[in-house]
């Protein structure tokens, strides 16, 4: 008799902890896809700042149609990939950045371009979206990094691996204080 | 150490502390009650501790706010100092996965900030214009980061716990003056001398027990810096950014970050605060150490 009760007893126990593991496994995926959506929230606003811009410019730089279309498509394409993958997008979004940079540059030739306040205005509000995008892509990355380990260290990789939860991807950031090591200087 | 190793050991110094804190706490009380023959000092204590509790939680940031002459500040889009305030911690936030906090300008030239509030989601920072005119983007989102490293760490929460259980022995202490005021003659009379050793480890008591608390209170805030200067660095990815901050902050010994209502604000809430001030530079760790455990930190020496 006093076997069997600890059998169930065991059992109970295994049960209750696999489900709570199970549960908090959902809950820290939730808040990964959560933290994935803040980005494109981010990304959005951005595709949306960009015709303005191109409008903006188009006013006073008229013989840039080259640049306009580069623009206009490297727009679409993030866009388009948006949802595609972490790589996909990043390459994209890549694209992009680089299109944009090559207005701001153009623009250094148009000293009314510059004075235009509409176009300080958008020129600050992209520089503040991009500085949200990286901030979202961090945050993103500490969620990821933290569901990661939840998966893969023992004993939450039994239940992970039961129920199928996989790794995600962890964004590249472009900052340069990351990518490089930090040099102070005084 | 590296930062996320530091976080760690910071966690669990603080949570000894705070356990030591209440041990001293139930310590007095009982060898108050014990010595003194009277037990109605415990509870007592414990009753006025659960007020000072309800007041210091629910109202903490208002009294901080309102000693420090901060000042709300609207996100007025008009390219002025308020916008950028926002601006910057809206990216911060975005990044912690905080809560967007109240944001507060205090008026002055010195340049300062701190966090206050009970938990995330009721949290203030107020910065002073000093600081906000005196520093580039990258420094002030090193000084928000370290402020809103307190929110996010539950600092604020955890600083109000300890300010309600340093009043409670600083109150307890009180009483037990008093009663030893009053009643020490009166159990004199009933057991002649027998006291004596009695009276002597009260007075240690008297004295140690303040003492003791405050230099706890200390350390404790002591490492919540060091742990926000952490977590500052793992927000924006940005040691230099808020090292150069804290150089500024250093300038004179500390002289720039004066602000005028800092005395006091600062003997308010550190020496009693009631409540989850936390921030405040001048009652922080030496700046050159917490600028070295920076470096060391982010691998720069």
């Amino acid at each position: 008799m006093t076997p069997l009760i600890i059998t169930v007893v065991v059992l109970v126990l295994i049960a209750l902890w696999a489900a709570g593991t199970y549960n908090a496994l959902i809950a820290t995926r939730n808040q990964v896809d959560e933290a994935g959506s803040d980005i494109h929230v981010q990304m959005r606003r951005r595709y949306d700042l960009i015709p303005n811009l191109v409008e903006t410019v188009k006013g006073y730089a008229k013989h840039e149609d080259d640049l306009f279309t580069k623009v206009t498509e490297a727009r679409a394409g993030a866009i388009s990939a948006n949802g595609g993958g972490i790589n996909a997008e990043q390459q994209a979004e890549k694209t992009l950045s680089g299109a944009l940079r090559t207005v701001f540059a153009v623009a250094e030739n148009y000293p009314e371009l510059k004075a235009n306040e509409n176009f300080m205005q958008l020129s600050k509000e992209l520089s503040e979206t991009e500085d949200k995008l990286e901030a979202a892509r961090r945050f993103y990355n500490a969620t990821v990094r933290e569901y990661n380990t939840r998966i893969q260290v023992i004993p939450g990789n039994i239940i992970a691996g039961l129920a199928r939860f996989t790794a995600r991807e962890l964004y590249v950031l472009e900052s340069p204080e990351v990518a490089e090591p930090v040099t102070v200087k005084f | 150490m590296t930062l996320y190793t530091q976080v760690t050991a910071n966690r669990q110094k603080s949570g000894f502390y705070l356990v030591l804190f209440t041990a001293l706490l139930l310590g007095v009380g009982y060898l108050a009650a014990t010595y003194l023959d009277r037990p109605e000092l415990l509870p007592l204590a414990a009753i006025l501790s659960i007020i000072q509790g309800f007041v210091g939680w629910y109202a903490s940031d208002t009294v901080a706010l309102a000693a420090s002459g901060a000042e709300p500040v609207e996100d007025a889009h008009d390219g002025g100092q308020g916008e950028r305030l926002h601006r910057i911690v809206e990216t911060l936030c975005i990044a912690t996965g905080l809560p967007k906090p109240r944001i507060f300008i205090i008026p002055q030239a010195g340049m300062n900030a701190f966090a206050t509030g009970r938990d995330p989601k009721h949290a203030a920072v107020a910065v002073t214009a000093g600081l906000l005119q005196n520093m580039n983007d990258r420094e002030v989102a090193g000084v928000l980061a370290h402020e809103l490293g307190h929110v996010g760490n539950e600092d604020i929460r955890l600083m109000s716990l300890v300010a309600v259980l340093a009043g409670s022995i600083t109150l307890l202490g009180d009483m037990v003056a008093r009663s030893l005021w009053w009643g020490g003659g009166r159990r004199r009379n009933n057991e002649e001398g027998g006291n004596g050793i009695g009276a002597i480890v009260m007075i240690v008591v008297l004295v140690a027990a303040p003492v003791a608390a405050t230099l706890i209170q200390l350390a404790i805030s002591r490492k919540r810096e060091f742990l926000a200067d952490a977590t500052a660095v793992l927000t924006t990815r940005d040691a230099a950014g808020l090292i150069s901050a804290l150089r500024k902050l250093d300038e004179g010994e500390g002289a720039a970050a004066k602000v005028e209502v800092s005395r006091a604000v600062a003997h308010l809430f550190i020496a009693n605060p009631f409540g989850g001030l936390a921030g405040l530079f001048s009652t922080h760790p030496p700046i050159a150490e917490r600028i070295a455990a920076l470096e060391q930190g982010s691998g720069m020496r």
